[in-house]
């Protein structure tokens, strides 16, 4: 039986939090993550979650407490957004080295400076390269479901690898939406038990955390986080196929939209994709064939099954709401583009970065992109909605 | 010399899963320079033994009996607390 609630997106995913109930969760306030904590706070004060919630002083040490409480075998999340990320960084890395399965939500938030407290995707796109798993929310209800089904897959013994569940700032956490929440009994069963290894508070197994490891075993642990990404996506796919059933929303690596037949397609990640639905919808209705492919995962970055979603169209725009300043375009292009390198097939690619610090993107500037595409009017790189 | 491990054979995460296996790794391939004991001079006093960082004096009922050359990494710490200079430090090369 489902509850179906009014909810912002930072209301759902503390409510994922609630049936979670994780054994630690130490977390620091900043915008626009602050009410993911705030009414998570609020469950443990009236009693309806176990979680022993630590107050800290900073996302460094947050970060550093779940890998301390994970390390000891419990079920450990945190949330961030933005600079609260980048302060985090050193121990985001240890988290995932040491293999731990943290579930983080991360309210997408541009970074400063200069300040700004909306959306963009700077802060997840800089911890690429981290070792963590990275999901995107296209809207509250995937916001939810994807923390739900994050602990599951991070927690997969072929995986222990600790995840980040990204939702946009303000956009979707912050905007009250419908969302169904899955009843709390089957919510838990769903869930399940948490499978430690070598947890640190098994005294009679005792282990050691962090040692120093040179350049004689370093790269293979390496080589070890390279393997467990690899078998990510399969677990993804298992994991949202399980939760279809249980819910009817069925999840995999990617969704596409009207891409079968497409001549001119875009991808995207997170709530930009809700636009880009109605701009190829209208587009369709011009006699323009338009497609989506809507991205859910970024890391690890699905190589074979992106060329094979775009291989048969002609154009494709690739939205990034990130820069990478002297790179060649934003990281979601500079990846795809990459990916299609010995294809039989490769579409001509561009990319748009856009979005940047809250900047407004609507169905317009969507289909603006597509006609530009086919028109030739496109560079390599386009920046959408910026003043000369 | 002790075979490295491939990644698939080794715990996941750089974590170490048995207690005690330090023994197991061979810090004497680190050593420029040999402790050489005169065993006239020594008076068994065991001070080295217990400056020692690496374990490597080894004592049996009282006395020492000889110095774990898998393991000294020749910091010459035995040497300098010896108060009758019965330790020399010698370096490998010339050491038999
Ligand atoms: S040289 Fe250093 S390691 Fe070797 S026996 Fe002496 S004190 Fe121990
Ligand atoms: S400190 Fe010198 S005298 Fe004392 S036991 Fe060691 S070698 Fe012998």
């Amino acid at each position: 039986m489902s509850n179906i609630q009014a909810l912002t997106g930072d209301g759902s995913v503390a409510n994922a939090m609630r049936q979670i109930n994780p054994d630690v969760v130490a977390v620091y306030p900043i915008t626009p993550q602050t009410e993911i904590a705030q009414e998570f706070a609020s469950f443990v004060s009236d009693g309806l979650v176990d979680t022993e919630l630590i107050n800290v002083e900073s996302e460094h040490s947050a970060m550093s407490a779940c890998v301390g409480a994970s390390a000891s075998g419990a079920r450990v999340m945190t949330a961030t957004s933005a600079n609260g990320l980048a302060l985090m960084w050193e121990i985001v890395y240890i988290a995932a080295s040491m293999r731990l399965p943290i579930v983080m939500p991360v309210v997408n938030r541009a970074l400063s400076g200069p300040i700004n407290i909306h959306c963009d995707h700077s802060d997840c796109m800089g911890a690429r390269d981290s070792g963590w798993i990275q999901v995107h929310s296209e809207n509250a209800q995937e916001a939810y479901d994807n923390t739900i089904q994050a602990v599951r897959i991070g927690e997969q013994e072929k995986v222990r690898l600790p995840v980040m569940v990204n939702l946009d700032g303000f956009i979707l956490s912050h905007g009250m939406e419908r969302v169904e929440l899955l009843d709390d009994a089957e919510a838990t069963k769903f869930i399940g038990e948490l499978k430690t290894q070598y947890p640190l508070l098994d005294v009679d197994h005792p282990v050691t955390y962090g040692p120093l490891d040179l350049y004689d075993y370093y790269f293979e642990h390496k080589r070890q986080q390279v393997e467990a990404m690899e078998n990510v996506l399969e677990v993804i796919t298992s994991v949202g196929e399980e939760f279809g059933k249980l819910t009817g929303r069925k999840y995999g690596i990617m969704e596409k939209y009207k891409l079968d037949d497409a001549e001119v397609a875009a991808v995207a990640l997170g709530s930009t994709n809700g636009t880009a639905q109605a701009a190829v919808d209208e587009l369709r209705e011009e006699g323009i064939r338009a497609g989506l492919l809507k991205l859910r995962v970024f890391r690890p970055f699905p190589v074979k099954e992106i060329v094979e979603a775009l291989s048969n169209a002609k154009h494709v725009a690739i939205f990034d709401r990130s820069i990478s300043f002297g790179g060649f375009g934003g990281p979601l292009f500079t990846e795809i583009r990459s990916a299609f390198l010995g294809n039989d097939k490769i579409p001509a690619t561009a990319n748009y970065i856009y979005g940047l610090g809250g900047r407004d993107i609507n169905v317009e500037d969507i289909k603006t992109v597509y006609k530009n595409l086919t028109s030739g009017k496109s560079e390599t790189v386009n920046y959408v909605n910026v003043r000369e | 010399m002790r075979k490295e491990k491939g990644w698939k054979e080794i715990p996941e995460g750089g974590l170490i899963v048995e207690p005690g296996n330090a023994r197991e790794y061979n810090t004497g391939s680190w050593r420029s320079s040999r402790p050489i004991r005169d065993e006239e001079k020594c008076t068994n006093c065991l001070i080295c033994w217990i400056y020692c960082p690496d374990s490597s004096i080894i004592v049996k009922d009282n006395e020492i009996v000889e110095i774990d050359l898998e393991h000294c990494k020749g910091c010459g710490i035995c040497a300098t607390e010896c108060p009758v200079k019965a330790i020399k430090m010698v370096p490998e090369g010339e050491a038999e």
